[in-house]
């Protein structure tokens, strides 16, 4: 489904990817664990479209298309989500006009009519459950005033009712309490299908027994430096980055 | 950023929708501003001698006024002389009903997409057209007639219910209030009237849609409303005109007057020909409002919409001098390309326990200047008075301006005023959020524009929230910054 190849990226006159390799197959779930300033979220980003970095090399297949010729909108509809690590505020737009908009211009893409207001509401109740979100929260201005853990909610409630081919979750589950990481987790486990595949960005083993990853990438100074199973994800946890960062110093 | 920049000057704002011109027979008056001219749109509109020379008061009041400097617009210098004051599309017969109103001007309204057919109307809205200096068709009038309530054009009223017209004109905006309401009331040509009975509930919006359409002409149009006790009625403006390369001076006056327990609604969408991306041409508006909340408990609101015109000079006004009166302000001002706009309002607390409130949008993008100018005013008089003031700025790209020029005066401790202020700028990060979820650019800034401008729009008549908010994203088409 996606296929990342020496991916470089940078801003301004820094380089933060220094040649990324992934593929990511349907129905797999990916976890990408690394430091603090690694390129995680860059990676999301570029993925994404964000327009402030800059591609300097590689290529990235998306269902066999180019992804870095498509413009952020495009991918989107084509089934590129990103559950933002810091959702934005839109004053005066509530979530439920915000995915009344999305939806209908995705599926405007997809060659499907605009959804009326029935199927519409109907479509939100069934999501809504899914991830125990209050309808109240949803006729509120788009993430104005809601809590960091609300926030995150009301992300994954979005790629619910987007349904995407391809998700990645910045570090969806920080700021979530513990049963709202339960909650959370078991809505994009409904969600997975063997035609879909996330990719979740997290710092923590936790979120990992609940989205059980096929393979987990150590990213490093803008690099894959260490792929494995789920169970890197626990050495990982154990023996923290130092250890990965001396088998670089060494190699 | 350089981007933003590069985004900005592809500007490809819209073409006005409205900018055609329709070739009608017209009747004019000679170029210039004189006695003589004056006497000449009195005479063509058969007017009764009080009425002449009250214009010809007001006249005398202009000539020795001067032109007023202190809003933050410039323009060159306004030739007064090279302006035709009088332009009326010619009907053979004065029609007395629509189905003698000549279908070419039928036609131009179908255009703008106000049917005067009151069959095909959308039920609950009557209209009176205004065409260049004169109404052309007011619908719905024999409904409205049942209930005692009189809506017509204003030369109508004039011939009908003189006694009326005589008691309100010029009583909330007296002839010599500033220099545009003097010129205005010395050559003003038509307009709509509006009286609303004890205790009638006006069962349906009432509308007025003006258009200049005629070349080198100004438009003076005035709107009287006067709502008697326990009234209420909600009132529509509309207008558009072709595009021009000279500019055109528009100068109107509405005069809204609110008896006890009266209520009046006075919502304004408003799309003159703002010129085009080079700031050539455009209609310069300078528009004098004013609403009297006469009686206790009486209630004037206004709400606008400001999208058009090259220049927009206007500040809709409450004086509360009824006790427990109160005045509303509710505007959304959009610029963009080279459009100024100098707005706000004046709330003037006169009685006790009035209460006012401001809500300002502004929108500034492209080249644009955006201000809010706004006095509240609480007298000694009016103890226990309270004002809430919400001014918000939205900049797109870094080549606008947006100012807010607050005046506060309070007389007695027994009031409270609010002031409150925001300026920011439609974030990348929001962009790029509503582009991750499929939604493009361009419905991305309507998206966060209309949010923004949500509380005011909430405050139109549902038919015309949809329209303004479909305005509000065809103005600022191609301005994402
Ligand atoms: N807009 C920007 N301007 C300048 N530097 C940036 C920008 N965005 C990211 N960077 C830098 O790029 C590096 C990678 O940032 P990124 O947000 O991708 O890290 P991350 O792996 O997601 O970290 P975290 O775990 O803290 O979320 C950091 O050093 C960051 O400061
Ligand atoms: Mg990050």
């Amino acid at each position: 489904m996606l296929i990342v190849e020496n991916l470089k990226a940078r801003i301004g006159e820094k380089e933060i990817l220094n040649g990324i390799n992934l593929r990511v197959n349907a129905g797999e779930v990916h976890a990408i664990m690394g430091p603090n300033g690694s390129g995680k979220s860059t990676l999301a980003s570029v993925l994404a479209g964000r327009e402030e970095y800059e591609v300097t090399g590689g290529q990235v297949l998306f269902d066999d298309k180019n992804l870095l010729d498509l413009a952020p909108d495009i991918r989107a509809c084509e089934g590129i989500f990103l559950a933002f690590q810091y959702p934005v505020e839109i004053p005066g737009v509530s979530t439920v006009n915000f995915m009344k908009t999305a939806l209908n211009k995705i599926r405007a893409h997809r060659g499907q009519p605009a959804l009326d207001a029935v199927a519409f509401l109907q479509l939100m109740k069934e999501k809504m459950k899914l991830v125990e979100i209050d309808q109240s929260l949803l006729s509120r201005s788009l993430n104005e005033g809601f809590s960091g853990g609300e926030k995150k909610r009301n992300e994954i409630f979005q790629m619910a009712m987007i349904e995407p081919k391809l998700s990645i979750l910045d570090e969806t589950d920080s700021g979530l309490d513990i049963d709202a990481l339960r909650i959370v987790a078991n809505g994009v486990n409904k969600l997975r299908t063997k035609n879909n595949a996330t990719i979740v960005v997290t710092h923590y083993q936790r979120l990992l027994e609940y989205i059980v990853p096929d393979f987990v990438h150590v990213l490093y100074k803008g690099r894959i430096v260490k792929s494995g199973g789920k169970e890197l994800a626990l050495e990982l946890e154990s023996k923290g980055y130092d250890w990965i960062k001396n088998e670089m110093a060494t190699a | 950023m350089a981007k933003d920049n590069q985004v900005l000057e592809e500007f490809t704002s819209k073409d006005y929708e409205h900018g055609w011109a329709v070739n009608l027979e017209t009747e004019e008056s000679p170029k210039g501003l004189n006695e003589e001219i004056i006497r000449f749109i009195s005479s063509k509109k058969q007017e009764p001698l009080w009425l002449l020379e009250w214009r010809l008061k007001a006249f005398q009041h202009w000539q020795k006024m001067e032109e007023p400097k202190w809003s933050n617009v410039t323009y060159p210098k306004i030739n007064y002389q090279d302006i035709i004051y009088y332009s009326a599309p010619k009907q053979k017969v004065k029609p007395s009903n629509l189905s003698e109103v000549d279908p070419e001007l039928i036609k131009t309204f179908e255009k703008l997409g106000i049917s005067l057919t009151e069959q095909k109307r959308l039920t609950g809205v009557a209209v009176d057209a205004v065409i260049d200096s004169v109404s052309v068709a007011t619908t719905f009038k024999d409904k409205l007639k049942e209930l005692g309530i009189i809506f017509c054009s204003f030369s109508e009223a004039v011939r009908e219910h003189p006694e009326l017209v005589k008691k309100y004109l010029g009583s909330v905006v007296p002839m010599n209030d500033n220099y545009f309401a003097a010129l205005n009331s010395a050559v003003f040509s038509d307009g709509s009237f509006c009286y609303i009975p004890k205790g009638v509930r006006c069962p349906m919006e009432l509308s007025t849609y003006f258009r200049i359409n005629a070349a080198n002409t100004g438009q003076f149009e005035r709107t009287l409303i006067v709502a008697d006790e326990s009234s209420y009625v909600s009132y529509l403006e509309g207008c558009t005109a072709p595009m021009r390369d000279e500019n055109q001076l528009h100068a109107a006056v509405v005069e809204l007057y609110a008896m006890d327990d009266a209520e009046i609604k006075y919502s304004t969408v408003q799309n003159w020909y703002p010129g085009d991306k080079n700031g050539k041409g455009g209609i310069y508006n300078f528009v004098t409002k004013r609403g009297l909340c006469f009686g206790d408990h009486s209630k004037i609101s206004w709400t606008q919409v400001e999208t058009g015109s090259a220049i927009t000079w206007k500040y809709p006004s409450c004086v509360l001098k009824g006790d427990y009166s109160m005045g509303e302000f509710y505007s959304v001002a959009v610029t963009n390309n080279f459009q100024q706009a100098d707005t706000g309002t004046k709330m003037i607390h006169i009685g006790k326990n009035t209460r006012s409130r401001i809500v300002s949008k502004g929108i500034s993008a492209g080249k644009s200047q955006n201000s809010y100018r706004g006095q509240v005013r609480i007298m000694k008089r009016a103890v226990n008075s309270r004002n809430f003031s919400q001014c918000d700025s939205l900049l797109m790209g870094d080549q606008c301006g947006a100012h807010t020029f607050p005046y506060i005066d309070v007389e007695n401790n027994t009031s409270k005023v609010e002031h409150e202020a925001t300026t920011s700028k439609i974030g990348e990060d929001q962009i790029f959020y509503c582009l991750q979820r499929g939604i493009d650019e361009e419905a991305a800034v309507a998206l966060i524009v209309n949010g923004y401008a949500k509380e005011v729009l909430n405050q139109l008549p549902m038919e015309f929230a949809v329209e303004a908010q479909k305005l509000l994203a065809l103005t600022l088409e191609g301005s994402v910054g």
